[in-house]
Order: structure tokens, then sequence, then C-alpha cells
């Protein structure tokens, strides 16, 4: 165990490397000059130069990478004399845009993206697990006739348009839940999970039917296999059969899904924040794109990656925990 | 030859009467079949109703800008209303969105699909460390958060660069992963089968053995797969025009336009109506085309996620 543990992290720690390095030469390669950005209207050579000066990008590129580095492990400072900042570790650049580091700026924005994928995957997953269990057991009946449909309309809706729909809905017409708006966990968690319920339904929505689908297919085909047929010969009770022998072995592949899932989760709630006017990650990396923004670009990027990787260790231990012969 | 295989033959055949009798999948067809018309005949039908997605008509609002009339504006000039604000027709923008969904959703298709196809085959084929290497990769970009990189791309592409192109490319370049792990696989196997080692065993050289042995045996995994893809490339572009970096405006796009009745919601819903059930009603078709496409000419592709 601690020997993967410690092969994963290596592997993980290389892939983040790669990614970063991979981000930071399509970024800055291009003509799109983060200097002349920050220096404004009018900008004069000198103010040019001096800008490129503070934000380093007057170096070579590897140079810049490598203080990108060090920044990241160390921190860093911008500039020198009065004028100068100082980036903390684990410094992702600064947005002369916002006038902040970027990590500030990420730091305010990614709890909203979080928070809005973190529920929706919990949500989705056991919705969609019990879902497809149902109509696994039920196969040919009304809940898995339902089940099936439901997945096949839900995989064509967008999650934006059923979340405008929700907001019509239960928003305005019934008006039982808040529009918009979002409340910091630390501030007040019931609001918080009161404000967000309702993303939270409009993105696992359609996950839960694409993931029921897929538990609905495994779970019968385990449920043929030999290993459940000797369970039962061994007399356990039908539920501890299903559950504990066939559900398990059943997720496995559930569980591999949920891993590649990831990075659209993170797409899904940056769309999902949108329609439900939150200033999350996806606020912030529009606005950025909008204004050539490149620190807070590349910081963006090489989070939702790193997101992602560490996630997928996470889906790794589960996979681990689930599966008997690995 | 894989392609006058008797057997193959008669596979085929089946397939296709069971398609015939795959209620589902028909009806996947004739929706798709239908906006494939809207689109193409867009100019005519435009022609017909009076009207083009550009123009504006104030008259068709009242002084806060909101369609007046039943249902979003619905008139004899307006067959499915107008939009808030500017009053422009909201049929002529379905129809001509219609040319923008499905021209990006199959560009991109085609990038993702040869591609794809491309990856797949060199791995499985050559296998060892070419194949560890290409597999690893496209594991990684299976699990990579493409929304984020596409929308992040949008700040290096030059504003001379045609935008729907961009477009097509992004989506494509994000695509690819999931049909190659899927080719890659039926490579792997077919690498084996008796017909190949044959073909080997007389000395065919390579490019000869995937276009006459391999390549006929991926045909109609990879059709079932193209299908499959396109409603995730549709999807993907209403939802970067949604997030309003899609095709620059005022072309028009389903996306931009629910994205535009998010501030309407209230006042005018009906605004989300045509092209929130345009777009739901081309997804639905293509999703259900590819379901049935793939039971029945290859229950091998498993999978089905848009």
């Amino acid at each position: 165990m601690i020997r993967f543990l410690v092969l994963r992290t290596a592997g993980i720690i290389g892939v983040l490397l790669a990614v970063t390095a991979a981000t930071y030469v399509i970024f800055y390669v291009f003509p799109a000059d983060p200097a002349r950005m920050a220096c404004g209207k009018p900008c004069t050579p000198e103010s040019l130069a001096q800008a490129r000066e503070f934000l380093g990008v007057d170096q070579p590129l590897w140079v810049q990478y490598l203080e990108f580095l060090k920044g990241l492990v160390a921190g860093r400072t911008f500039g020198d004399g009065g004028g100068a900042i100082v980036c903390a570790a684990p410094c992702l650049g600064y947005s002369v845009q916002h006038h902040q580091p970027v990590t500030t700026l990420i730091a305010q924005t990614f709890p909203v993206t979080v928070s809005i994928a973190a529920g929706a995957a919990v949500l989705w997953l056991l919705t969609g697990v019990a879902a497809g269990t149902v109509s696994a057991l039920r196969r040919g009946r009304l809940p898995d006739r339902a089940v099936m449909t439901t997945a096949m309309v839900g995989v064509s809706m967008p999650s934006y348009l059923v979340g405008l729909l929700a907001i019509l809905f239960f928003g305005f017409t019934l008006d039982v839940v808040p529009v918009g708006s979002y409340v910091p966990l630390t501030e007040n968690p019931v609001d918080w999970a009161f404000h967000l319920i309702t993303p939270w339904c409009v993105l696992a929505l359609l996950n839960a039917a694409i993931y029921a689908r897929l538990t609905r297919s495994q779970l019968l085909e385990t449920l043929g296999e030999d290993f459940v047929r000797t369970a039962r010969a061994k007399g356990l009770r039908e539920r501890t059969v299903v559950v504990r022998h066939a559900l398990r072995t059943a997720l496995v592949p559930v569980v591999t899904v949920f891993g590649l899932d990831l990075g659209a989760l993170l797409g899904g709630a940056v769309i999902t924040e949108r329609v439900f006017s939150m200033y999350g990650l996806g606020a912030l990396l529009i606005d950025a794109v909008g204004h050539t923004d490149l620190p807070v670009i590349t910081g963006v990027t090489i989070l939702a990656a790193a997101f992602v990787v560490v996630a997928n260790l996470v889906v790794d231990l589960a996979y681990r925990a689930l599966d008997p012969r690995v | 030859m894989a392609v006058l295989d008797p057997h193959h033959l008669q596979a085929t055949t089946g397939a296709w009467r069971q398609l015939r009798g795959d209620r589902w999948a028909l009806m996947g067809a004739a929706l798709v079949a239908g906006f494939v018309l809207l689109a193409v005949l867009a100019p005519l039908l435009t022609a017909l109703s009076h009207t083009d997605p550009y123009t504006y008509d104030i008259e068709a609002l009242d002084a806060a800008g909101v369609p007046m009339g039943m249902f979003g504006g619905v008139s004899g000039a307006h067959w499915l209303g107008v939009e808030p604000q500017t009053g422009r027709d909201l049929f002529a923008i379905l129809v001509y969105g219609a040319r923008t969904s499905l021209l990006v959703g199959l560009g991109a298709t085609a990038v993702s699909v040869v591609a794809g196809t491309v990856v797949g085959v060199v791995a499985g084929y050559t296998g060892g460390f070419a194949d560890m290497l290409l597999s690893r990769f496209t594991d990684l970009m299976l699990a990579f958060p493409s929304l984020i990189f596409m929308i992040a791309l949008g700040a290096i592409v030059p504003s001379s660069f045609p935008k729907a192109l961009f477009i097509v490319l992004v989506i494509g370049a994000f695509g690819w992963p999931s049909v190659a792990r899927v080719v890659r696989g039926l490579t792997l196997t077919l690498r084996t089968r008796d017909f190949v080692l044959a073909a080997r065993a007389i000395g065919a050289p390579t490019s000869r053995i995937l276009r006459a042995e391999i390549w006929p045996n991926l045909a109609s995994s990879v059709t079932v797969l193209a299908t499959m893809a396109v409603p995730g490339a549709i999807t993907a572009e209403a939802a970067l025009s949604f997030l309003g970096i899609g095709v620059t405006p005022p072309t028009p796009s389903w996306g931009r336009t629910i994205a535009n009745a998010v501030s309407w919601i209230q006042v005018d819903p009906w605004y989300l109506l045509a092209p929130g059930a345009a777009l739901f009603l081309l997804t639905l078709g293509f999703n259900m085309l590819g379901d049935g496409l793939r039971d029945a000419y290859d229950p091998r592709v498993s999978g089905s996620r848009g």
C-alpha cells in the first residue's frame, strides 16, 4: 500500500510537471504579451519595459518557467524596491488586471466551483447507483423502463437547460429555493447547502442517469456469475448477495468511469455556476480570457489539471478498496 | 478479403434489418434528418417567412424591450416569436443556428474520429512501448478538464483566425481520446486474428495490412463511434457559446441564445423554448440513432456516454 502511494505520488508529480510545462509553453509562446496588458494605455516603451521586468517576461521562456516553479514551491517577489509585491507560496503568478496574486483570486473562487462539483458528484453517484440497482433487480418492469427512458432523455439534455428550467419552476413559479448567490460553507453551512441544492440536482441529474444505465448493465452481468451463485448456494440472504457480493464487483467499472468523468465534472460545475450566477473558477477564467490575463489563465488551467490528477488518486484508492483482486 | 467475406455481408444485412425494426433508432434518424433539412433549407425557409437572423424589429417589442403578444411575440410575421431587447426573429435564429450546430458538431466529430482512429490503430497495432506511451496519454487526455482548456485557449487564438474553425479544432482536439481507446482495443484483438497473421506471413507491407485487413473490420465500429460522438460535439459547441466564447456574434448559435435567455427567464421565459427544445431534440436524435446503430452493428462498442 505504501509502495503504491509513493509510486502514485511520484507519477502525479511527473504528470503535473508535464502539464505545467505544456501549459506554460502553449500560453507564453504565443504573441499575446502580458506586459502590454499590464502597462495599460497610453503605453510608453519605458513603462512597457518596466512592466516586462516586473512580471519577469523579459527573460527567456525556460527561466520564466523555472521562476514559476520556484514561486509555486517557495513563493517569489515581483519587482523590487518600493513597488515590490510579495507572492507567497504556492505562487501561481500575479494578475495585473486584479492587482492580486493569482493564488488569492483562485482561493476566492475555487470553493464555489468545488462546492458545486463535490455535492453534485456525491448526489449523482448515490442516486445513479441506487436507480441502476433497482432497475437491474426489477428488469423489464416499470422502474426499469422509467430509469432507462430518463437516462436516454437525460443524456441529451444539456445541464444549463435543465438549470434554467429548474430556476424558472422552483425558483420563480414555486419560489421554494433561492436563485443565484453563493453562501460560503464557513459562514453558514445550512445556507450553503440550501443555496446549492438546485445546482447540485441539476448537475447530478444527467450523470445519475448515465451511471444508472452503467450500474444496471454491470450488475446484470455480475448477477449471472458463478460467485454469485455460490453465495446464493451458501444460503446467504438475497440482500447480502446483491449488496456485498454482486454490487461490490459491479461498482468497479463504475468507479473507473467516475475517474474519467472528473474533468467533465469540473466543466459541468463551470457551466452550472454560470447558470446560477455564482462567481466561481469559470467566471474568473472567462474574465481573464477577455482581458488576456495570462497569469490567471495559466493558474486556473494548472489548478484544474491538478484537481483532476489528485482526485484520480482518490478514485484509485476507492478502486483498490472495492476490488478484491487488486 | 475481409470486405467480401460472405459472413460479413450477412452480418451487415442482419444489422440493417435490426435497425429498421428499431423504433427508437428510426425516430432518432427522423429527428436528425429533420434538422439537417432545416439547416440546408435555411435560406429558403427564411425567405418564406420574410425574416433573417440579423435584422432588429423594435416594433415587435414593448417599451421595456419585452416581446408583445402571446408566447414571446408569436405572430404571422414571427412564427416562433422574437428575441427580447432586439426583436430579432427566433425562427430565423433557429434554422440558421441549426447550421452552426451541425457544421461545428460534424466538423469537430470528423477531426476527433480521424485523430482517434489514427492514434488507436497505431497504439493497438504497434504495441510495446509506443502503445504504452500513447495509451497513457489517451487516459490522461480522457480525464482532462477539457472545457476549462477550451475556454483558456480562446485567449491566445489570434483574432484574425476564423472563430468557427477554431471551435471545431478545439472540440475535435479534446474529443479523440474516447475514440482512440475503443479503436485501440479493437485493433489489439484484430492483430492476432488469422487473416492478419496470414497477411503478415506472406510478407504484405504494414500499410497494406492496415488498409486491407484491419480497416475494413474497424469501419463499422468507427461509424458507430462517430455517430455517438456527434451529440457530444454539438453540446460542447453550445456550451462554449453559452459561456460566451463560441462562434462570434451575430452568427446565430443556440447556445448563445440560451445564455441570453438566462437574464430574461423571469419576464420572457418563452425566449428559452425554441433554442432549448431544438438543442435537446437534435442531441436526443443523434443519441437515439447512435444507440440503435451500436446495437445493430457493433455490440462490442460499449459505454454509450454522450
